[in-house]
């Protein structure tokens, strides 16, 4: 069956295009020419991730340790249920798509638009899921003290859960001894009108020393991995000395100079290769809408061919098979 | 053409009667993979978080070993799992929703081996330069280091 766009009038010429090389139509081998494009750029994303990772392979941060949040469940402890479900939730809209490329061939319709809404439901699903990640990993949880060589050094204790030894950390909030006579941010009304300021972090490392000194249970990690894979725990004395010797800046949350989780790299290339894939995610979206709309009015029923629906199913795939491997080697290994 | 679909996945092993039954079968193997990668990254059995082989020592045929066994020598068992099974979700992604395998032999492989090519390139390329940007900032003679810890 012919399923050509539209007539150039150069049918079964060999010369003008009028011939299908391979089988496929121009649209969708030049939509698979730019898949492979895609493709490569973000595998250079991912192995520049791979070659910062390498670099510091010894104090990265551990993904079960940073994304531990699922929305309505607060305080719980949760490490790769919610990213999980948005797997799910993107593997899901692709079979959506690909039921309505099926329904397409079938010219039904009615089928053709139901998938096309389930498809675009599921997107936005997604990116709005990725949405609430980015909120939560800016906040922060715990909270941490940025050393002057750009270490993190963060705080918790040892708890005896279910008989076995554990460390649990223990958020800045609980145990800073909030000092009097801290200095006030400097905004444009209140200083100088052609200066601006960061915001101030929460507390200063000397509030959050007295408040180490008082609480004889609390201990240093810092970000360096031990033979087991886990932080290295300091000793209480270590501990002091640490903050005190070395201590520069209390960090709470993640932006893209500094990051409470550990190496500044890490917090980079999430916001980085995740808003690349969020930002394909969204125009997915996009184009899912626009050719859906083109369903109901008919406009493919018209010209006799679905095969609009399945070019950008051929992209929405796509975008999910990036995620597949966005999730594994952030979330995984 | 593409409206004819093939409808069997694993070389035959699983047929199907039509292309929305193959649809949902290559949803539910997906769903099952995803699965296997939850629990195993949740649990982290012990077994699988160090090495099974240690790098070879001495001689040039022991560092060619290391390099032909470098996913079993450097690599723990667990993560090399979670990237076999990535590629084996990649896979069937590909083949069954994307429809790569109705395409013509000439276009799986203008697409897929052109990519498979420049990406393994690429990694070894930058795997290999982050490994030696870490021997540099921390060798194992603390001397030598070329940049401040404070720790």
């Amino acid at each position: 069956m012919d399923s050509t766009v539209a007539n150039t009038g150069t049918e079964g010429k060999i010369w003008d295009g009028g011939n299908k090389p391979l089988k496929a139509s121009y649209g969708k081998m030049m939509m698979w020419f730019f898949i492979v494009s895609d493709a490569l750029t973000f595998s250079g994303f991912l192995a520049a991730y791979g070659f910062s990772r390498f670099k510091f392979i010894k104090e990265w941060p551990i993904a079960d340790e940073v994304f531990t949040h699922v929305p309505f469940l607060h305080g719980q402890e949760l490490p790769m249920i919610y990213v999980a479900f948005m797997t799910f939730i993107l593997i899901m809209s692709s079979v959506t798509m690909v039921l309505a490329v099926d329904a397409g061939h079938h010219m039904n319709k009615a089928k053709v638009t139901l998938y096309m809404f389930l498809t675009i439901i599921g997107g936005a699903i997604f990116v709005g899921s990725q949405a609430w990640e980015w909120a939560t990993f800016i906040q922060g949880d715990y909270g941490a003290v940025q050393t002057n060589g750009g270490n993190i050094l963060q705080f918790g204790e040892y708890v005896t859960e279910n008989g076995k030894e554990k460390f649990k950390r223990i958020s800045i909030d609980e145990f800073a001894v909030a000092e009097a006579g801290t200095r006030a941010q400097h905004e444009r009304k209140n200083g100088l009108w052609f200066v601006n300021e960061e915001s101030l972090p929460p507390y200063s490392v000397n509030e959050i020393y007295k408040g180490l000194a008082a609480n004889d249970n609390i201990l240093v990690r810092t970000q360096l991995l031990n033979e087991k894979g886990e932080k290295t725990v300091l000793t209480r004395e270590e501990s002091l000395n640490q903050i005190k010797d070395n201590g520069k800046l209390v960090v709470k949350g993640a932006n893209l100079v500094v990051n409470e989780y550990g190496t500044s790299l890490f917090a980079d290339f999430f916001f980085f290769i995740t808003g690349f894939h969020g930002f394909h995610v969204f125009s997915g979206v996009v184009i899912n809408i626009i050719i859906f709309f083109n369903v109901i009015l008919g406009t493919y029923e018209r010209r006799g061919s679905y095969e609009m629906v399945e070019k950008v199913g051929l992209y929405w795939h796509f975008v999910d098979l990036v995620w597949v491997f966005v999730f594994t080697f952030f979330y995984l290994v | 053409m593409a409206h004819e679909h093939k409808l069997e996945i694993f070389r035959g092993l699983w047929k199907f009667k039509s292309n929305t039954q193959k649809i949902w079968g290559v949803l539910a193997f997906l769903t099952f993979v995803t699965a296997i990668e939850v629990v195993l990254g949740i649990y982290k059995p012990d077994a699988l978080m160090s090495t099974w082989i240690s790098p070879f020592e001495g001689g040039f045929f022991a560092t060619i070993g290391n390099i032909i066994l470098s996913p079993f020598v450097y690599m723990k068992p667990l993560n090399l799992i979670f990237i076999v099974l990535t590629l084996v979700k990649a896979y069937y992604i590909t083949w069954d929703f994307m429809h790569m395998r109705d395409e013509t032999k000439a276009l799986r492989r203008m697409v897929v081996w052109t990519a498979v090519f420049l990406i393994c390139y690429l990694i070894f390329i930058l795997l290999q330069e982050g490994g030696y940007v870490y021997e540099v900032y921390f060798p194992e003679n603390t001397d030598e280091a070329l940049i401040k810890r404070d720790f």
